[in-house]
């Protein structure tokens, strides 16, 4: 097997593994947003509902529950499984992602709804103007931690026979046997989509950030 | 709708023996990453600096790469170099390895929190560095550290999840047998999910509940989901 | 013959087993500076959160102007635009400028240009000495800015009273003369102000009649000069002298 074959593979298995993030993380976060709402503003029934829903999904092995959702899918429409995978897996990660938003909503809420209502503000202005302008911002550190799970997490999907960058790696191994390479590559490939992540979230932290004096 | 609570009747018992195997897994990782950790937050805390950096980048990598990368690398991989593991002992060392990352920075984040002041009290009666750190700061670390460190179990309990791709015959593993005998996958693995559940709300509260009976107010620390 | 802009007829708040108050009966008449003042947990910021529905009273009626604000279906939006609330910890919207915070309930509520808000709120941030502070974020500001900031952002609404809740009580002794100041400044104006406070000067000073609230009740009410002086009842006088000696030597303190 040539350096250029090993490349080539390596660096399809990448598309892949950033394909499956790039959908399972932001459909996790919509449906979380949308979830982490119904709870905090949905009334009673919403939030017993949502924390039953929050503490079945978290209390499953991530994998189990993928397979659960994936087979599911698969079963209710004619999807591929690249496509089955990543939206399981955005699942998976909508009840974390659920939670982080909810965190950061509880937190802003209170008061800062308060001043709102009292200058005349409607619930859902107050929310939409004051509260969520606020609770992104605290929600994205913890929210960069998910997503560095997300991207770890995207190597289950392998189990679903999604070509990323684990099954290219087991494919290039068995062929070359040089399984030894072929996973440290892919290790690396992972460490480096989780590192640039991290430090791009965190840029965008520094950038959101609203001055204060120290 | 509900016939895959038939399977517990018809696959119980080999659940029951793959629950074992995913307890042990757990219990097996968490010792392992647990003196595993601790020296990893000490080197990390008290180390020189190559030895702090060395810590640091240690924790960095194992949190930075997906734990099925990492169990294929020691399955697959070490064995070129000459390391052959069974899949078990390839299963509690990628465990252990893992989770000695996650436990380190719960203990250097306690570590931190009792800080220099109890280090330099310490040293203001004649102990030694090392004596400080086991006889003053470790003893209470280890107890403030708990609220946060309690995460670590119940988390490893779901990550065992995995070690069935490298066959360890685990929960999971007697899950996807069943699966291919019944052809019902979705029913099954609701099934080993419910086995699952179940673990994780027994070991959360016997966690809450040492938790009770250490507590230590005031004091929180990141936790992993 | 004075206008009644504020009228609080038969009011009782329960939460629960908890009374705050029962049966309470208030007038404030237009351009009058009302200040409540007792201890603390005697219902008197509950009084200011129902008058401004952020809470619901559980009994009697509210008339702001001649409208019943308590009665079913009233829109509460519509009503919280014509009462401007000052709150003791401020709340501040931390994301927006001063200038934003002013602004919000203009082009949100108002519906005003943003030219046009810009330009009232840059009235009002002048009106509370804070022109040159407009770009700053409540972070960059000291409590007794970001105090002064609440009280613009409730004036730009053109309300018809202004509700002040305890606020200097969170500032540090030598920023409260600046809040004090404006709010001394705002009752000259003429305009309608209902303040609950331990300020006793402010009280003293500014005040046309001055309540005292305890355990739920209206004891007694009066001018400052009555108040002060003439108190009708034991527990006024009492109370009144606490007040003045412990805050008297908290500003002695301060020095």
């Amino acid at each position: 097997m040539d350096f250029g074959q090993f490349i080539s593979y390596i660096a399809s298995g990448t598309i892949y593994t950033v394909g499956v993030t790039l959908i399972a993380l932001p459909s996790g976060l919509l449906i979380g947003t949308m979830l982490a709402l119904l709870y905090v503003y949905g009334g009673k029934t919403a939030a017993r509902v949502m924390n039953l829903y929050s503490t079945i999904f978290r209390g499953i092995p991530p994998i189990v529950l993928l397979f659960i959702l994936f087979f599911a899918v698969s079963k209710g429409i004619n999807l591929s499984a690249f496509w089955a995978g990543s939206l399981s897996l955005g699942m998976v990660s909508s009840a974390y992602q659920m939670e982080i938003v909810r965190g950061a909503l509880l937190s802003v809420s209170g008061d800062q709804l308060m001043g709102a209502r009292a200058v005349g503000l409607g619930r859902l202005q107050a929310i939409r103007y004051v509260v969520l302008p606020q609770a992104v911002r605290l929600a994205i550190p913890p929210w960069s931690n998910e997503a560095a799970i997300v991207i770890k997490d995207s190597s289950l999907v392998y189990a679903l026979g999604v070509p990323e960058i684990l099954r290219k790696a087991q494919l290039i191994g068995a062929s070359s046997q040089r399984y030894l390479l072929a996973y440290l590559s892919a290790a690396v490939i992972y460490f480096l989509l989780v590192f640039a992540t991290t430090k791009l979230l965190n840029m965008l932290e520094k950038k959101l950030a609203i001055p204060s004096n120290p | 709708m509900l016939t895959w609570l038939g399977y517990f009747e018809r696959f119980g018992k080999n659940f029951l023996r793959g629950a074992g195997v995913t307890l042990e897994l757990t219990a097996v990782g968490l010792a392992i990453g647990f003196v595993l950790g601790l020296l990893l937050a000490l080197a990390r805390c008290y180390g020189p600096k190559w030895l702090q950096q060395l810590a640091g980048g240690y924790i960095a990598v194992f949190r930075g790469t997906p734990l099925l990368v990492q169990l294929f690398i020691i399955y697959y991989g070490l064995p070129e170099l000459g390391l052959t593991f069974s899949q078990n002992m390839a299963a509690y060392l990628a465990l252990g390895l893992n989770s000695a990352a996650y436990q380190a920075e719960y203990l250097r984040g306690s570590i931190n929190a009792i800080g220099s002041a109890q280090m330099q009290a310490g040293r203001s009666i004649g102990l030694s560095k090392w004596q400080t750190i086991g006889y003053v700061v470790l003893p209470q670390a280890l107890r403030l550290a708990l609220p946060s460190w309690s995460n670590e179990p119940i988390s490893l309990l779901k990550t065992t999840a995995i070690v069935f791709l490298i066959a360890v015959q685990d929960l999971m593993a007697e899950g996807k047998r069943a699966a291919t005998a019944t052809f019902d996958f979705v029913g099954v693995y609701l099934a080993v999910a419910v086995v699952y559940l179940v673990m994780v709300f027994a070991l959360d509260a016997l966690l809450k509940f040492l938790e009770r009976k250490t507590k230590i107010p005031g004091m929180d620390v990141e936790t992993r989901r | 013959m004075p206008k009644p802009i504020l009228t609080i007829k038969n009011l009782t708040k329960t939460y629960g087993e908890n009374v705050i108050f029962q049966h309470l009966d208030l007038t404030v008449n237009e351009g009058d500076t009302i200040v409540i003042i007792g201890p603390s947990g005697t219902g008197k910021s509950t009084l200011l959160r129902c008058v401004n529905l952020l809470t619901r009273p559980n009994d009697g009626q509210i008339w702001l102007d001649d409208m019943e604000i308590t009665a079913k279906g009233t829109d509460e939006d519509q009503v919280r635009q014509h009462i401007g609330m000052v709150f003791q910890n401020f709340l501040l919207f931390n994301h927006l400028t001063a200038l934003g915070n002013v602004k919000l309930g203009l082009t949100r509520v108002k519906k005003m240009s943003d030219e046009a808000a810009t330009k009232k709120a840059m009235h009002e941030l002048a009106r509370v000495g804070l022109a040159d502070r407009a770009n700053h974020y409540p972070g960059q500001l000291s409590g007794g800015q970001q105090q002064r900031v609440g009280i613009a952002r409730a004036l730009a609404m053109d309300p018809r009273i202004m509700l002040f809740d305890e606020p200097t009580s969170a500032l540090d002794p030598e920023l409260i003369g600046e809040v004090l100041e404006v709010m001394r400044q705002l009752s000259l104006d003429g305009m309608t102000m209902l303040v609950v406070t331990h300020e006793m000067g402010f009280a003293r000073e500014v005040a046309d009649r001055i309540v005292f609230m305890e355990k739920g009740y209206i004891v007694e009410e009066g001018s400052p000069d009555e108040m002060f002086n003439h108190p009708k009842f034991p527990r006024t006088r009492e109370f009144l002298w606490k007040i003045t000696e412990l805050y008297g030597k908290k500003e002695k303190d301060a020095e």
